[in-house]
């Protein structure tokens, strides 16, 4: 055995086809038909030039020689190498048996190619063990989603990775490397995954994405295009990636200065203001918004003056929300010549005299001239005063008045819903939690939940300014006057764990709309919502809704049977949210005692979750 | 019985899973929403579970059995384990107060474990008793076997004659023939009764269609299967080990008659090659003390799982048999003493080089070997070109990855695992280049599947 004859046996090819095997560990080792490099390129023979040098025994033919011979026939091409009483294509295969077995035990490895710098090291800990199995299931479930059309009573795994990656995020883990593939590939899909994931998976992605070209992506979204960006205090460096990069590192640039230092950011935009296309002005101007100060004011006021109207109302729109500047206060010179309060009457109302014209000056200062079709025109510039004057010159303007009070006046001659409309666009500008508290007004009042002066994106805006535990008693108020049907928009402003006021609204709500005899469907929106935002430890509230209620006469059938069914799925996802958070805190020892300062003071609002 | 305090992990229970569906279906379950009446006890994990008609799916497993843990759920799943076993045993595994240990099982589940233990029981007194049963007439199945290998005979002697006149009339020929004319072979050898020409032939019709280079691809098969042929054709000045080494490359049937070897056995790697007829499922182990490396194949209908299944990274107490025929490393598992557990050592691994002539070697014993296993040690995943190698850490030398093995997510990941540090690969390493099947990266960490 050791000899290695080989199963060709028997014949004239006999003591040739011992050959490769036999001699495989002398000649057969450096002797490669050199053929075989072209045929097979994977199988890489060494490139030294010992590998080719030696031939192949006298006898044998040539491995080019015998596939020229294969490929033309042997009808066509005498075999160079003839067998006396073997039958020209026998010997053929013969001897390419002979040869392919030597070739192939013969191998050995390639020259290595140039290697890529090794990644960056990443300091962050390692992910715990069962966090680490979480996200693979949860980055396993992204093809499956669409799959099958009802969900039934299990959880939608890839709705709570933008979750688990926020956890993961705040406690500051290092992603595990296998699993990178996946995270990008996950992030490629979903582009609002993006930010997080790629915060999540740290140094090492990007070094993959420079890899493969699947994951470019990464790099354009890390900031520079994942080349490192100039140093802010390099001067030099960032006025010349200033002047030479392409569009979007420059927007990137500024973006990246407009965060920490945004006066460097606006010098540099001025400093090629000039020169720039209108889209490209339009698009650094309203990076601006980043970092917005006092001191943009005199280059703003400046593109006032642009030849681009986009470029010009952008400005105007900015500078707008600057109370302080002197656009604000051109504005509100003309809003309050238009709003007066009026005490002819029995009681105090508010008198409108809508502008008469819209002059140049206005023009500039961002008052678009023509109204949309379908309105008048002086309610239209009305409405655009009044949206741009500092909200903080009412109370003077109104017999010092507060804005609840203000709200509350009667409006004279049907003005009332233009002007409102137009200090909630005002509110929302200029992130007046007061003004917006006051335009909100009562949840439970009837007109909040019909179609009143102020939309529900619009409710959604005001709410926004307000601080997180006011809104959700708000929303709260709300639905329990209101029920869920308006709700989504407004739930979605939330923040996340819903604090309790508010989850406990939304359970309420959904047990009667259940106990109303429709199907959950109708309120699909705001199931996944309450999925994704209501408090874990909510879960025991929902225990009770679990069975199949009694079906009643006046209900959908079936119906009882699918709330079962969704209130199931609610909880389920609920326990499984408690379990990702529980599996992201930090092993029990290393934890710092609460209230301990080496703590972070705020924790982040998913990790409030696991205290919960 | 052992004591079964041990939970497992979630990675063991998920490699239980017969498809990708289930693992997916039985990680939702996997939290305490729709179970109740959960509880352990000695081996066993039962629990119920809601579904979507009124009455609980009553779900009970059985882990205690060295054979491999047994199922049994009320739901009409014909998947086996069912999605309801695996979320429990996932819940189980988590190991956090979900599945408290109980004393001893509900009435339910007590009376379906004390049935199967009851029958284990008399099945292995049976198989102590007697010997295996021997078949019927063993003058009828040598007439069989000599029927068999007449038609073999005259598969192999076609097969010559046709090869022949292939490479009378040139492999030019064949580019534009496509697959019919190999298909019609394929179909004369599964005829002949001779699966492993048939797999072969069929083969060769994909190779005009694969590249440039084709002609010396083809060349190397069409001499590879005279080979086997003319095995076939002399087997009987054939040495023994040899003889049984084309036997098995024909596809003749054989039964594992090697001395059992037990060992602690480390799953190295376990990967599905699916076709429409079958699915063949490949389990690489190495003997924690004998060193070896060894190959276990179960087969699943089309569609359907193999049912034997081992998780990456783990280590069992089992005896394997090895099948005939000199240098094939092909065993069967035979009894296992322990079930899987965590395992805190790593196959040791050799050089790129060692490696190649590694393969080298194993040609000697059959030279029909496309790849054998290798662990390599310190290597780097390069980029070169359209491809990847493994490059040795401390040489300049590597192996090319494999062609099929560049388009797997598994490469992706071992890149990212090694992120330009050498990390210890398994794989197949062989003419083709070598596929990398599992790695670890340096220093502490779990083997990291990549197929």
């Amino acid at each position: 055995m050791m000899n290695g004859t080989p199963p060709g046996g028997g014949t004239r090819a006999d003591g040739e086809a011992g050959d490769p095997v036999g001699s495989r560990g002398s000649s057969a080792r450096t002797g490669h038909p050199s053929a075989d490099s072209s045929a097979n390129p994977l199988q890489a023979p060494a490139a030294s030039p010992t590998a080719a040098a030696p031939s192949p025994p006298a006898t044998a033919p040539s491995w080019e020689d015998l596939v020229t011979t294969a490929l033309l026939g042997t009808d066509r091409r005498a075999p160079a190498h003839v067998v006396p009483g073997r039958p020209a294509p026998v010997a053929l295969l013969d001897a390419a048996a002979v040869a392919t077995v030597r070739r192939r035990a013969g191998l050995r490895p390639a020259r290595a190619a140039r290697r890529p710098g090794p990644a960056p090291a990443d300091p962050r800990p390692a992910l715990p063990a069962p966090a680490a199995r979480r996200l693979s299931v949860l980055l396993a479930d992204r093809s499956g989603g669409a799959a099958g059309g009802r969900r039934g009573g299990s959880p939608d795994l890839m709705e709570l990775l933008p979750q688990w990656l926020a956890a993961a995020n705040a406690h500051g883990y290092a992603a595990p490397p296998q699993l990178l593939p996946a995270l990008l590939d996950a992030a490629r899909g979903r582009t609002d995954l993006r930010p997080a994931a790629l915060a999540f998976a740290g140094p090492r992605a990007l070094w993959l994405a420079r890899l493969n070209p699947d994951w470019r992506f990464a790099l354009r979204a890390a900031p520079g295009g994942g080349a490192a960006l100039p140093d802010p205090a390099d001067a030099e460096a960032v006025r010349r990636l200033w002047q030479e990069g392409l569009f979007a590192e420059r927007a990137a640039l500024l973006g990246a200065l407009r965060v920490r230092t945004p006066g460097l950011g606006r010098d540099l935009l001025a400093s090629t203001w000039a020169t720039e296309r209108a889209e490209d002005r339009l698009m650094f101007l309203d990076s601006l918004r980043t970092g917005l100060s006092d001191a943009d004011e005199p280059f703003l006021e400046q593109a006032l003056g642009d030849r681009s109207r986009n470029v010009r109302a952008t400005a105007a729109e900015l500078l707008s929300a600057l109370p302080g500047s002197a656009l604000a206060a051109r504005m509100a010179v003309r809003a309050s010549a238009c709003v007066a309060l009026d005490r002819t009457g029995s009681a105090p109302a508010i008198a409108v005299e809508a502008p008469l014209e819209c002059d140049a000056a206005m023009e500039r200062d961002g008052v678009v001239a023509a109204p949309p079709a379908g309105r008048g025109e002086r309610s239209w510039w009305l409405g655009q005063l009044v949206e741009a004057a500092p909200l903080g010159i009412w109370p003077g303007r109104l017999g010092g008045r507060t804005p609840q009070e203000i709200v509350a006046l009667p409006v004279a001659d049907g003005w009332q819903g233009e002007l409102h409309a137009a200090w909630c666009r005002a509110a929302v500008r200029q992130r007046d939690a007061g003004w917006s508290r006051a335009l909100l007004g009562s949840p439970s009042a009837p007109e909040a939940g019909g179609p009143g002066a102020v939309s529900l994106a619009e409710r959604a805006k005001l709410l926004a300014a307000l601080d997180p535990a006011e809104r959700a008693v708000w929303v709260a108020g709300f639905i329990a006057t209101h029920g869920l049907s308006e709700a989504f928009q407004l739930l979605g402003v939330c923040a996340v764990p819903w604090a309790p006021p508010l989850g406990q609204a939304v359970v309420d709500a959904l047990n009667i709309a259940r106990d109303a005899g429709s199907y959950p469907w109708s309120f699909s929106g705001v199931m996944g919502l309450a999925e994704r935002c209501l408090d874990p430890a909510e879960a025991v509230r929902l225990e009770g809704l679990l069975a199949v209620p009694d079906e009643r006469e006046d209900a959908a059938p079936g119906a009882g049977g699918y709330w079962a069914e969704a209130f199931q799925r609610l909880v389920t996802t609920l326990r499984l949210r408690a379990a990702m958070t529980r599996e992201l805190s930090p092993p029990a020892p290393a934890t710092p005692p609460p209230g301990t300062p080496a703590h972070p003071p705020e924790t982040p609002s998913p990790s409030r979750e696991a205290a919960a | 019985m052992t004591e079964q305090g041990v939970r497992w992990t979630a990675d063991q229970v998920l490699a239980l899973a017969p498809d990708a569906a289930s693992r997916k279906a039985g990680s939702k379950l996997a939290v305490a929403g729709p179970w109740s009446g959960t509880g352990s006890a000695e081996g066993t994990v039962w629990g119920l579970c809601k579904g979507s008609g009124s009455k609980p799916y009553q779900t009970v497993v059985d882990l205690a059995d060295a054979a491999g843990p047994a199922y049994k759920c009320t739901c009409p799943s014909r998947k086996f384990p069912c999605k309801h076993a695996l979320g429990l045993l996932l819940l189980w595994a988590g190991d956090d107060g979900a599945v408290p240990v109980a004393a001893r099982p509900p009435e339910w589940a007590g009376q379906w474990l004390a049935g199967r233990r009851g029958r284990a029981e008399t099945r292995r007194a049976r198989d102590g008793a007697g010997p295996a049963a021997a078949p019927a007439d063993p003058e009828a199945a040598r007439r069989r076997a000599e029927r068999r290998a007449e038609r073999v005979t005259a598969g192999a002697s076609e097969l010559e004659q046709r090869l022949a006149d292939l490479l009378r009339s040139g492999l030019a020929a064949a580019e534009h023939a496509g697959y019919g004319l190999w298909d019609e072979t394929a179909a004369r050898m599964v005829d002949a009764q001779a699966p492993g020409l048939a797999a072969r032939v069929r083969e060769l019709g994909a190779i005009p269609a694969s590249g440039p280079g084709w002609p010396a691809r083809l060349l190397e098969e069409c001499a590879l299967l005279h080979l086997l042929n003319q095995g076939w054709l002399h087997r009987d000045r054939l040495p023994d080990g040899l003889a049984a080494t084309v036997r098995s490359r024909l596809g003749l049937p054989a039964t594992p008659d090697g001395p059992p070897l037990r060992d602690r056995w480390l799953v190295l790697a376990q990967y599905d090659s699916v076709d429409p007829k079958l699915t063949t499922r490949r389990i690489w182990l190495h003997g924690a003390e004998s060193g070896g490396t060894r190959l276990l194949l179960s087969y699943g209908a089309a569609g359907r799982a193999p049912e034997l299944s081992l998780p990456v990274g783990l280590a069992l107490e089992a005896e394997l048999t090895a099948y005939p025929g000199s240098g094939r490393s092909r065993a069967a598992l035979g009894e296992r003493f322990a079930p899987p557990a965590p395992a805190a050592f790593r196959p040791p691994g050799v050089s790129t080089a060692e490696a190649a002539s590694r393969y080298g070697e194993a040609l000697r014993d059959d030279p029909w070997l496309d790849a054998v296993p290798v662990t390599l040690d310190r290597v780097t995943p390069v980029p070169d070109g359209d491809g990847w190698q493994l490059a040795d850490a401390d040489t300049d030398t590597a192996l090319p990855v494999t062609r099929a093995a560049r388009s797997r997510p598994g490469l992706w990941r071992l890149v990212a695992l090694s992120g330009g540090a050498p990390v210890t690969v398994f794989g197949e390493c062989g003419h083709r280049g070598f596929t990398p099947l599992t790695a670890w990266a340096e220093g502490e960490g779990e083997a990291v599947p990549l197929c």
